[in-house]
């Protein structure tokens, strides 16, 4: 009896033993998260954390189809002013709390108002929310929105527990979501760390039961954490060290192009700083002619910075395939160069100062310089570049964006008079025509023309050169498994496991 | 005496508030803004005039400084500008990290540094001396971040020996915590063991020429006693005076290995914080260790004070 008993015990404790190697992953992450608000987030590696612990109204696929989350199902009304969500039933928040209707419009009420809401522009088009029924909301517009679906299936989207809302600080610190993790602590710069939630309404496919997200932003550090195995997995691999995981008989590689982009932007007419060479669309176009991407992505990129001429990814339906990535051809460089007025050029190069920017400004100041174009370096730490960019204190800016889902959060801000982002201040009337016209269109075969008609325009002013796709790479364990890679980069759980 | 102590303190008030100063000042020299290192990649103009309003960042400089120091003197250095934490809750929870990290360091350095520096001063010109001030001038020469990153590449992912990075809490599980600090102590230990192991042997080299020493020897007393006995605590007077001005080495050195180990410590917050232009942060934390240093150089004139009676008189 004894010995059967000691049998039973020893049985549990090793299968107690192999729940416990397969309930936790730790995912080393390249920058230490900001603020754990939605409403407030400004970085992509938040995003990450988020996919975990907050769900949003609507998600994407790999595909950039846009599938069901919070809600089930969306119509668009007829005169395409009224987005009306089916919220799926008998969801609840951490804190037990039930997601319904007035929850959504709270929870958009409070991106839309807050003073400090990263949201407001994404969320600008709404007029008001209103709560048809338990499980119905209406979204009432402006005007209509084209992009508006899209941005919900990020921060502008996601959902916190009604009764935390009133406490900015709590939220930022300790928010209550309903996504399939929970939150459990935060230690800056250490690690955050989420437990599963069991009331969420798909948990049996989360098998892992604890996520342990670590922020370690040297890449060599956070690769040796792998490969000691204090981690199972971590993102943006440095491209250098794609090789060698990719020989490590334990680790797997998973790459992706993403749905971002690295450009080059010219300062057009921001500012007094601006060349007056760069007002001359051919000495922009001789920049573009003098950069040999494929060798970027050779000698940079290990293999993993998808050359590309556009800032629309082509992972999405909007991608135009019509327009090639330039080739390099210095003596039409020279040409053209010469053409404007040019035997020789001067130019400063202002970079966010990490290992690959840095080993990027050399390339190009050697590309360059073949075609008569001295780039003088000047790099910055990241704060101090987005100053000097908005102030307009730079000639020639290499800059990453993240990308959006939508199109528009790829062009518009960037290239459009008034846009937000749009560093250079490049203004062409026929561009914001047509990037505005394409915001108030409702469908893919409407928009689709537009955008190609916005982007043929662009590819020949070239006041923006896309460089190269944003790369996603991560590296893991052999022992995880099931991990489908998306092309905003975010790290969804669902189907992932860890092999004992 | 305690009218001598209350000198001192007194006269470390003004440099508190220079040194308050000048955190400010400098920087808000430096050039970015940390409105819109919040405001992220966004860059909503609402956000961030909203932004620079709650935290005062549209006052003129010393308004902004007034405000600060009327907030400290109410014992609030406020919040994270970037993660909305109160900064006394940040110091709390990465200062302890840092001092078990420096204490582990000046472990491995003493223990190092002095019977390496005994010996080679007891030994003087024979290949064991050489040995040592060959190891001694390795140690120092070694970059702190370089010796880390090969130390994690055999020991964690060769080997697999220690874990690689990151904290372990003594609280939480002794063990671990000492066995994770373990890599990182070393690293920063060696370089000042180094240090203190060249320090050592000067000072029992002089000792140990002194009269009294020839005079134990004479007597017939063992070599090794007269050397630990006689020579070391002698020399020890002038070793604690420099033991206590590397602990200052120590706690800048802590910044950049704490980086390559990420422990999260006082190094790092300050770093991460310099970077995102957290001034709240940055301004808190360089202001508790300036306060931290005034202190220590206050105990220090006190125990001066203790130990030399002819100092009482002044």
């Amino acid at each position: 009896m004894r010995k059967i008993l000691l049998a039973a015990a020893l049985a549990a404790s090793t299968s107690a033993v192999m729940a416990q190697s397969n309930s936790t992953i730790r995912i080393g992450l390249q920058d230490d998260i900001g603020t754990l608000d939605p409403a407030r987030s400004g970085q992509v590696v938040d995003r990450i954390v988020f996919s975990s612990l907050c769900n949003s109204l609507v998600d994407i696929g790999p595909d950039l189809k846009i599938v069901p989350m919070l809600a089930t199902s969306w119509s668009m009304s007829a005169d395409n002013k009224t987005l009306t969500f089916k919220l799926r039933q008998g969801v609840k928040f951490h804190d037990d709390e039930p997601f319904n209707a007035a929850a959504v419009k709270a929870n958009l009420e409070r991106s839309r108002s807050m003073p400090a809401s990263n949201r407001k522009s994404e969320l600008a088009s709404i007029d008001h929310v209103d709560v048809v029924d338990d499980y119905t909301v209406a979204i009432v517009l402006k005007a209509p929105d084209a992009a508006l679906l899209a941005t919900l299936t990020d921060r502008a989207g996601m959902m916190l527990a009604p009764k935390t809302l009133t406490d900015d600080a709590g939220v930022s610190t300790h928010p209550v979501c309903s996504g399939p993790y929970k939150f459990v602590e935060r230690v800056q710069n250490d690690r955050v760390v989420l437990q599963k939630f069991a009331g969420y309404w798909d948990a049996d496919k989360y098998p892992i039961q604890k996520v342990i997200f670590q922020p370690i932003p040297d890449s060599t550090v956070r690769l040796a954490n792998l490969r000691s195995g204090s981690l199972d997995m971590l993102e943006r691999l440095a491209p250098s060290d794609v090789a060698a995981v990719k020989s490590d008989k334990n680790l797997n590689f998973i790459s992706m192009s993403g749905l971002g982009f690295y450009d080059l932007t010219f300062n057009v007419s921001n500012g007094p700083r601006a060349p007056k060479a760069f007002k001359d669309k051919r000495v922009r176009q001789a920049f573009e002619l003098a950069i040999d991407r494929d060798a970027i992505n050779q000698v940079i990129g290990g293999g993993i910075f998808a050359p590309i001429g556009q800032a629309i990814p082509s992972s999405s339906p909007y991608f135009d395939a019509s327009i090639k990535t330039t080739k390099r051809d210095i003596p039409k460089a020279k040409a053209l160069l010469r053409a404007a007025g040019f035997e020789q050029l001067n130019v400063e190069l202002t970079f966010g100062n990490n290992t690959v920017s840095n080993q990027m400004a050399q390339m190009l100041q050697a590309m360059l310089s073949e075609a008569g174009i001295n780039l003088k370096l000047r790099p910055t730490d990241y704060a101090a570049a987005l100053n000097a960019s908005t102030k307009g204190d730079f000639e020639l800016l290499y800059l990453g964006w993240s990308g959006r889902t939508d199109p528009d959060g790829n062009l518009h801000q960037f290239v459009t008079c008034k846009g937000n982002l749009n560093y250079g201040r490049y203004c062409n009337p026929d561009v914001d025509k047509l990037l505005d016209d394409a915001r108030v269109k409702p469908t893919l075969a409407e928009r689709k023309p537009i955008y190609d008609a916005a982007q043929k325009l662009l590819a020949d002013e070239d006041p923006i050169i896309y460089l190269y796709a944003q790369p996603w790479p991560y590296a893991m364990s052999k022992k995880v498994q099931g991990f489908t890679p998306y092309p905003d980069g975010l790290i969804r759980l669902r189907g992932v496991s860890i092999k004992a | 005496m305690l009218r001598i102590i209350a000198n001192r303190a007194f006269v470390a008030i003004p440099t508190l508030i220079l040194v308050s100063m000048m955190i400010f000042g400098l920087q808000k020299m430096l050039p970015g803004d940390p409105v819109m290192a919040m405001a992220g990649e966004d860059q909503n103009p609402q956000v961030i005039a909203t932004l620079r309003l709650k935290y005062h960042l549209d006052e003129p400089v010393p308004v902004q400084y007034a405000l600060w120091v009327r907030d400290i003197l109410q014992g609030d250095l406020g919040a994270s500008l970037r993660t909305d934490v109160p900064v006394t809750k940040l110091i709390a929870q990465k200062l302890p990290v840092t001092l078990q990290l420096a204490v582990m360091a000046m472990i491995f350095a003493i223990g190092i540094g002095l019977p390496l520096g005994v010996l080679s001063a007891a030994n003087k010109g024979r290949a064991l001396d050489y040995g040592a001030n060959v190891l001694a001038l390795t140690g120092m020469s070694i970059p702190n971040f370089w010796l880390g990153i090969i130390l994690i590449f055999l020991v964690s992912v060769k080997w697999q020996l220690l874990p690689s990075s990151g904290y372990v809490s003594p609280t939480e599980n002794f063990w671990l915590s000492i066995k994770t600090m373990l890599m990182p102590a070393f690293v920063l230990g060696a370089a000042l063991g180094a240090q203190l192991m060249r320090h050592t042997r000067s000072a029992m080299l002089s000792v140990l020429r002194s009269d009294y020493i020839r005079t134990a020897r004479a007597k017939g007393l063992l070599r090794g006693a007269v050397v630990v006995k006689h020579g070391l605590r002698n020399a020890l007077i002038p070793i604690v005076t420099v033991l206590a001005l590397l602990f200052g080495e120590l706690l800048a050195g802590a910044v950049l290995t704490e980086q390559v180990f990420t422990i999260p410590g006082f190094g790092k917050l300050i770093v991460d914080a310099v970077f995102n232009r957290d001034y709240a942060v940055v301004q808190g934390v360089v202001l508790v260790t300036a306060v931290g240093f005034i202190v220590v150089n206050l105990f220090a004139d006190v125990l001066y004070i203790l130990l030399n009676p002819r100092l009482r008189r002044s």
